[in-house]
């Protein structure tokens, strides 16, 4: 129990530390490069909640794929790579207050609704076989949507960026 | 391990997320924001899930990964198009429909 908690802290602190930079950072690569971390971050939270078929996911779809995709698209639009001032715009102070009070709603909310729930210490790992059986059982039908919403990004996505 | 401590991160993660949206000006950077959002909202479906004791919670985030993926490909065209046609990702600079 200690020890789930000590990892949970020392995950979490990471996690908004490097989220912190990806917000702030100057130099757009390592923006990417701080994404990992958080990415990362996130599937070990997944393996602490014993959900270990998404944190696979997580590690495969979103580190293996989505910021390679972000690197290269900085790579194709000549990003600015190194040290740069001109990142941010000049909304800076009110998006500070926006996401500070946004925070603070939440977290009152939370704290109110959900202030003492602990989970249960026993926590059951949730095997892949019932991820599979749920999705192709309960929510076939929505797996099919998201197939052919694949298809459609792909077929956008090749016809947005091609050169005619 | 208390529930509250997944979702008061999650919230955390979001709101730092709003704020890269609110305040980058770089196309690829404000995508990058959409996706720390994304991943709030994958931790407290999956959170939610461990403390029913379900696998929903866990169904529901595979889904949110895949369309973030989608949004991703279709948003990063996108941005590559806007370089296109004014040789840089600035969006402040993208305001067409500004009245």
């Amino acid at each position: 129990m200690l020890a789930q908690n000590v990892i949970f802290g020392a995950i979490a602190l990471a996690m908004a530390a490097a989220a912190l930079r990806v917000v702030t950072t100057k130099n757009i690569v390592h923006a990417a490069l701080y994404l990992v971390v958080v990415l990362a971050g996130v599937a070990a939270l997944y393996i602490l909640l014993a959900a270990e078929f998404t944190a696979v996911v997580q590690v495969l779809v979103y580190i293996g794929a989505i910021v390679v995709l972000f690197l290269f698209g900085i790579m194709l639009t000549r990003a600015p790579i190194g040290i740069t001032s001109d990142l941010d715009n000049n909304q800076r102070g009110l998006a500070l207050v926006v996401s500070l009070f946004l925070f603070g709603v939440l977290g009152a909310v939370l704290n109110d609704a959900y202030g003492s729930t602990k989970l249960a210490s026993d926590n059951v790992i949730q095997k892949s076989a019932d991820v599979g059986n749920s999705i192709f059982q309960d929510y076939v039908i929505p797996f099919e949507v998201i197939s052919i919403l694949l298809l459609a990004a792909l077929i956008g996505a090749v016809v947005i960026a091609r050169r005619d | 391990m208390y529930l509250n401590q997944f979702l008061l991160l999650a919230a955390f993660l979001f709101c730092v997320g709003v704020y890269g949206v609110l305040a980058r000006k770089n196309g690829v950077l404000v995508l990058m924001s959409v996706e720390l959002i994304l991943n709030a909202v994958n931790v407290n479906l999956v959170a939610f899930g461990a403390f029913h004791n379900t696998v929903v919670g866990q169904v529901f985030a595979l889904f949110v990964i895949a369309i973030a993926a989608a949004e991703v490909g279709v948003g990063l065209a996108i941005v590559l198009l806007i370089y296109r046609n004014k040789q840089s990702i600035d969006l402040s600079e993208v305001d067409l429909m500004k009245g």
